[in-house]
């Protein structure tokens, strides 16, 4: 496999009036083409701002790129021209929202606002482009594909416009999909369906996607590889199987095991990650985790462990005490 | 979209009614009697009470409760009300009590001039407000929208008369650059037909007369359009900055759209519908602007006579200058139920 992107130092800040909010901090992976990769944390994690800095859509001001590369076929997409990104952003790389209900515009139909993502990266006529756009509802399993291109998003329902949402991403076949929290503002049932539906794409496509989420039963269930983000750092990354049955960081250990499992003894209780995330203005020296860690020494409070790699796995993690940490292996 | 346009004009049909009644009540609830201001303080009795039956003043206002106890039911009818909407019916809107002019006849001359001067005001207030307000938004809190901002709010503090007072002291006085006040300069000529000096003009293919009516419009124009072109600027920015938040903005940049397209295109139409709320309503304040801009630029509308009107308690040019004006804003505000219906297909379909 080769790789789509490759992310290098990437550090995004936010300087508000409060200070400078430290929202990306040093992050590096690379996606291979046609994988699947999961990239979890909770609220405030970064996560979401890291996708937005690969797609620069971070507001400027207050946002703003200040330190990285971010490689997409051998360019670096942080020194191209805005017109440039314009031609990338749509056509290679192609991103989904997390509310369907509010990412349509609601005074433009819905076969329109896919026309225009097509015709705007394609030299094909309207009505090329709209046959495409039907087309591509169908591919998204809208029923009546054709007719409801000429209806409102108002007249779809939130997992239809989802759909719609996703048929825009892929109107112009991307190399790359990201998909930020897809999934978070539908309910369960409708939830598996577009995660199914994305799957099947993907099989038929190829094209590379990022889901971004911080449901870890999704991820397992889709995923190739996983990112765990924590206050704006990639603090354990590796192959899925491995991330999840040797878990290596307290932190991670920490989400896994506040996941109800079938398999789990009836009675078993849930344990939660004690304490807060800490304050992306002012972030401690050393481990940003360090606070609400029980395996916490002063090396953890005086210096960042940095991503480490686990020798004979596909598996990274950034926590001075992994050796001690055995992953329960569920 | 048919049946939306037909239920709009259904309501518009009871408002203009509701127009007419409430119009002709506060007539007659202003102190003073017309036909003791027409004949003056020394008429007799007997010259007042004929004169009041002349024109119908001795009727009751709505209904004659008397002639109904009578049994008389035309007389009960007969009403000063009843009379007013017969001839209304036919477009009579009766003389002038002072100079017995028939209303409809000085209105076909003056309505044309101030719906000219109001209708130029608000597309200049337009023109020039929208787009101000969509460059603020876009460059929020730079010079530019610090300027325009400061600029808008001056604008709106405005009084007109002084504003037009200042105008005519500046272009007309000193530069000389415009005319002070009128239509048209004596000796140039604009063949009538709609009354518009400006449509007259290019209608009939009269150069000389378009520039000149432009020369003697500009002034109070842009008098009277500083104060809606400084609020639809407010409202079209803060619009902008509420649109602009949205998540299908967000999508629509995803998309690789420009930033003149996600500006113009998915943001302005949604941050549309509140401009066109208040450019609808603006209507109600520049026509009533028209009357002091109308006194300042010796504009022969009908603002300036529906005052004296009032000074003369000449009821017929009160109610016919107020009607038309009231209809005016009912038919701009019924257009502006219908933008929304273009710009919104959630109205649409409601």
């Amino acid at each position: 496999m080769t790789s789509i992107i490759e992310i290098k130092n990437l550090k995004t800040r936010f300087f508000t009036a409060d200070g400078v909010v430290k929202a990306v901090n040093d992050v590096s992976y690379t996606m291979e083409s046609g994988e699947i990769l999961g990239v979890v944390g909770e609220s405030g994690c970064g996560k979401s701002v890291h996708a937005m800095s690969i797609m620069q859509l971070i507001p400027d001001p207050p946002g703003k790129i200040t330190n990285g590369e971010i490689i997409f076929e051998g360019r670096d997409l942080l020194k191209l021209s805005d017109a440039e990104m314009r031609k990338i952003r749509g056509r290679d790389i192609a991103m989904i929202f997390q509310d369907p209900m509010t990412s349509l515009n609601p005074v433009f139909t819905v076969g329109y606002q896919i026309v225009e993502a097509i015709r705007l990266h394609n030299d094909v006529t309207k009505k090329e482009a709209r046959k495409r756009a039907g087309e591509l509802l169908a591919l998204v399993g809208i029923p009546g594909a054709e007719e409801r291109l000429d209806d409102y998003p108002h007249q779809f329902s939130g997992g239809m416009r989802q759909r719609a949402m996703i048929a825009m991403g892929l109107s112009c076949e991307p190399k790359l999909l990201i998909a930020d929290e897809p999934t978070t503002a539908l309910d369960v049932t409708i939830q598996a369906q577009i995660v199914d539906l994305v799957k099947k794409l993907q099989d038929e496509l190829g094209m590379a996607i990022m889901w971004i989420t911080h449901d870890l039963g999704v991820v397992a269930e889709m995923a190739d590889r996983i990112n765990v983000m924590y206050a704006g750092s990639i603090i354990e990354t590796g192959e899925i199987h491995n991330v999840y049955k040797r878990t290596k960081h307290p932190y991670t250990t920490g989400l896994l095991g506040s996941l109800p499992r079938l398999d789990d003894e009836p009675g078993t209780e849930l344990t939660s990650v004690p304490g807060l995330p800490p304050d992306l203005l002012a972030l401690p020296e050393g481990c940003a985790f360090a606070a609400r860690c029980g395996y916490r020494d002063e090396k953890c409070v005086a210096e960042r462990p940095i991503l480490e790699k686990i020798a004979g796995y596909d598996h990274q993690v950034a926590c001075w005490h992994w050796e001690k940490i055995e992953g329960d292996g569920k | 979209m048919t049946r939306y346009i037909i239920r709009r004009i259904f309501s518009v049909i009871p408002t203009l009614i509701g127009v007419t009644f409430v119009i002709f009540m506060f007539q007659r609830l202003i102190p003073g009697d017309p036909a003791v201001a027409m004949l003056g303080e020394h008429a007799t009795d007997e010259s007042v009470e004929r004169l009041r039956e002349q024109f119908g003043l001795n009727r009751p206002l709505f209904l004659d409760r008397d002639a109904l106890a009578d049994g008389d039911i035309n007389k009960f009818f007969d009403s000063q009300y009843v009379r007013y909407m017969k001839r209304l019916a036919v477009l009579d809107m009766g003389e002038s009590i002072h100079r017995r002019i028939p209303v409809r006849e000085t209105l076909a001359l003056r309505f044309p001039a101030t719906m000219e001067l109001a209708f130029l005001a608000m597309f200049i207030a337009i023109l020039v407000g929208i787009p101000v307000g969509i460059i603020s938004a876009s460059k929020r809190n730079s010079a530019i929208d610090g300027i325009t901002m400061i600029g808008s709010l001056i604008g709106v503090s405005m009084p007109i008369f002084w504003l037009g007072l200042m105008e005519i002291m500046l272009f007309a006085v000193i530069l000389q650059w415009l005319p002070a006040g009128g239509r048209l300069s004596t000796g140039i000529d604009v063949k009538s037909i709609t009354n518009i000096y400006i449509i007259d003009s290019l209608l009939t293919g009269n150069i000389a007369g378009l520039r000149d009516a432009l020369e003697h419009i500009a002034l109070p124009a842009i008098a009277l359009a500083t104060i809606p072109m400084s609020i639809i600027a407010r409202m079209t920015r803060s619009s902008m900055l509420d649109v602009l938040q949205e998540d299908y903005v967000r999508t629509a940049k995803a998309k690789g759209l420009s930033k003149g397209l996600v500006l113009f295109r998915h943001a302005l139409k949604n941050a549309a519908l509140p401009v066109v709320t208040i450019i609808g309503l603006q209507m109600g304040t520049l026509l009533a602007g028209a009357v002091l801009t109308e006194t300042i630029f010796s504009w022969p509308g009908i603002g300036r006579w529906v005052y004296d009107g009032i000074l003369g308690r000449d009821y017929p040019i009160v109610q016919g200058g107020t009607l038309v004006i009231a209809v005016v804003f009912v038919a701009v505000n019924f257009f502006v139920d219908i933008m929304y219906a273009l710009l919104d297909p959630r109205i649409r379909y409601d």
